[in-house]
């Protein structure tokens, strides 16, 4: 099982054939993705040689799916042209777009989600500005290193990249199911609360992690949720206590603004809804171990 | 990016939003030829990105070119709020206010859209207005495809409740400031008061502007638009080296990769600071994904030239960063600072995890730098640095 990413995926990258899509292409073969194709138009119908394995470079997304049946598209675009190419996985009704650029326009990134939204959201964006999913030992969507871990129960989502590497180190002898980086934008695709439903429903997951950071309310609200739907055991980290208000720490989404936004809040939301929450990963870890071992 | 009212006036004008006449000046004498050009009397009004300046005394009539001089020179360098005034308005003065309203559109974060706010409540602090008369406060979503035409703008005004007379003047200025949220790839847009004066008119009298940074590609204009004056220095010097610098107010130096570990690292050394006299993080700094060797040398040369910094923490889990790379660049930042002949007197904590750590750990082992210490657990190496400034 696992969460949106297993071994029967079909991966492509759109943006393949640039310098950061031609590296991560090879670390997601390496860790066993099965990827079938890349897209570029002006490099349609040519092969790409990486490490070894030839792949198809396709003219468009919904070529690429008719030739290899893919149903995860990684993205590698540029931000300049990162609106145009999820709108066109969108079109393709690819089921899973998972996109990794960091630094796209809001004003873009609102408008290819209301596009999927008018589009009847046949295609599950992931990301902006994320590291991707990884389902250990079956295939890595992104550029979440496949060697911190190996399979195992826990679910993870987080807004950090690194704060998912830092976890994944921290609980690498028991394992992972699936590790979800949903990103730090303003507005992305999958939430906290779309990967805690899938976790819940998955077999395979027998406690989430969770982590967040400053910035908006998808932690508060994710504690609703969780208080609501979800019987699993969950863990959480909130970044950013010390971050002053009105200055944004790294991330585009992940600034306080007046008395909303804060950790504090997020904190103190998630523990009413039962949620252990650690006050640094290490920590936090500690508290998914202690869990675990019952 | 949040801009200045005067610079929020010059976009509003630019897409067709009614404003008043009015010119940016930095020394009072500038206030006499400015107000001599809007006929002899203006309103002179502080240039700052905080609310509340009118009672703060930040905005004052002048009723003869002279008087806007003596205003100008009060105001001028004024404090309002820790922001010191080094810019003021002349602004032409508003013909005889009748209602103020207020309208803007921003970003809904919670909803994935954008939203707009409209209501016939203007001119006090609109986060009032929604807390004690929620009722007085349209709120409607925006599709971001389908944007906002003239129906749409009518379909706000009525749910805010204009007046009929004004009904369709805001509903005109509702499109063209919809105009400037698009063209200008604005977060927030917003018009605090709106006012109708005593001709009827709909005029646009102060407004809020915030801009997305990372539109800059496709908004050139945008670059002359960011106040220079404000920078702390070294968040100027991080950022005209391309680094992701915020400055705090504290004395362990921070380094890491990615946002949201550096954010993470920042609470991990005020919670370990308790221990040791309440020491707190400096900065944040994320050297980001990938970080050569040289872009950790001038990470590492920002944060040693903060003299409040007296310990440095260096965090980094590499995923994509190699440990051996960062590694590689503490070597070799604490040589070109060695070789410049300046004396760096301040300890470092390092802690490499991931990607080639091992490899990492090894180059800083052999480099045997006085200064350099390795602790290999994030809450350990925060303990340490905390332990090392307070110790200073």
């Amino acid at each position: 099982m696992a969460i949106f990413l297993n071994k029967d995926s079909k991966v492509i990258v759109q943006g393949m054939t640039g310098a950061t899509g031609m590296k991560h292409t090879k670390l997601m073969l390496a860790d066993g993705t099965n990827i079938v194709g890349g897209v570029n138009p002006r490099k349609a119908g040519t092969t790409v040689d990486v490490d070894g394995t030839e792949i198809p470079v396709f003219g468009t997304v919904a070529e690429a799916i008719e030739k290899t049946g893919a149903n995860v598209s990684v993205l590698f675009v540029p931000p300049a042209f990162s609106k145009a190419a999820v709108v066109e996985a969108i079109d393709a009704e690819i089921p899973l777009a998972v996109v990794i650029t960091e630094g796209i326009a809001v004003h873009d990134s609102a408008a290819f989600w209301a596009y999927a939204k008018s589009k009847g959201n046949k295609t599950r964006i992931i990301g902006p500005n994320c590291p991707g999913l990884i389902t250990p030992g079956q295939s890595n969507a992104g550029i979440i290193p496949g060697d911190i871990t190996k399979p195992g129960r826990i679910g993870l989502v987080s807004k950090s990249g690194t704060l998912t590497y830092q976890m994944m180190y921290e609980l690498r002898d028991i394992g992972f199911s699936s590790a979800v980086g949903i990103g730090g934008d303003p507005i992305i695709g999958t939430t906290h609360i779309d990967a805690l439903a899938a976790f819940e429903a998955d077999p395979d997951t027998d406690l989430i992690v969770m982590i967040g950071e400053i910035g908006g309310d998808a932690e508060e609200r994710a504690a609703d949720f969780i208080k609501a739907n979800v019987t699993k055991p969950v863990v959480g980290y909130v970044a950013g206590f010390t971050a002053p208000e009105g200055k944004t720490m790294g991330h585009a989404g992940a600034i306080v603004s007046g008395s909303s936004g804060t950790a504090a809040a997020k904190k103190e939301a998630l523990e009413a809804a039962g949620v252990k929450v650690g006050k640094t990963p290490t920590e936090t870890a500690k508290l998914a171990r202690e869990i675990l071992a019952g | 990016m949040d801009l200045f009212e005067y610079q929020a006036r010059d976009l509003f004008a630019k897409h067709g939003v009614p404003v008043l006449a009015g010119e940016v000046i930095d020394t009072p004498e500038g206030a006499r030829a400015a107000t001599e050009r809007l006929g002899g009397k203006s309103v002179v009004k502080a240039q700052v990105k905080v609310g509340g300046r009118g009672k703060a005394g930040g905005v004052k009539l002048a009723a003869t070119p002279d008087e806007a001089v003596a205003r100008a020179t009060d105001i001028l360098g004024m404090d309002i709020k820790g922001h010191t005034v080094h810019k003021v308005m002349i602004a032409e003065t508003a013909p005889e206010i009748l209602e103020e309203y207020y309208v803007s559109y921003l970003l809904d974060r919670t909803n994935r859209t954008f939203l707009a706010m409209a209501s016939v409540q203007g001119g006090m602090d609109i986060e009032e207005v929604a807390e004690k008369t929620p009722e007085a406060l349209a709120k409607v979503p925006v599709d971001a495809v389908e944007g906002v035409s003239i129906e749409k703008a009518r379909e706000i005004v009525a749910q805010a409740k204009f007046p009929a007379e004004v009904a369709e003047k805001v509903a005109e200025v509702m499109v063209t400031l919809w105009d400037t949220f698009i063209a200008e790839d604005a977060l927030l847009v917003e018009v605090n008061p709106l006012a109708k004066v005593a001709s009827g008119d709909i005029l646009a009298l102060d407004g809020k502007v915030s801009l997305d940074e990372n539109a800059d590609f496709r908004q050139p204009e945008h670059a002359a638009l960011e106040d220079k004056d404000a920078a702390d220095p070294l968040e100027a010097a991080a950022k005209a080296k391309n680094l992701n610098y915020v400055k705090l107010e504290g004395e362990v130096g921070i380094i890491g990769n990615g946002a949201g570990l550096v954010m993470s690292t920042l609470d991990v050394v005020a919670y370990a600071g308790e221990a040791h006299g309440g020491v707190k993080p400096a900065n944040f700094l994320d050297i980001g994904g990938g970080a050569s060797a040289q872009v950790m040398a001038n990470g590492l040369e920002i944060i040693l030239g903060d003299p409040d910094v007296k310990s440095v923490f260096v965090n980094v889990f590499g995923g994509i960063t190699a440990c051996d790379e960062v590694a590689n660049g503490i070597v070799q930042a604490l040589q070109l600072l060695a070789d410049k002949g300046e004396e760096v007197t301040k300890p470092l904590v390092v802690r490499l995890d991931g990607n080639n750590a091992e490899l990492g750990r090894k180059i800083l082992s052999d480099a045997n730098h006085p200064l350099v210490q390795r602790v290999d657990t994030m809450d350990g190496a925060a303990d340490k640095a905390a332990e090392l400034a307070a110790a200073k």
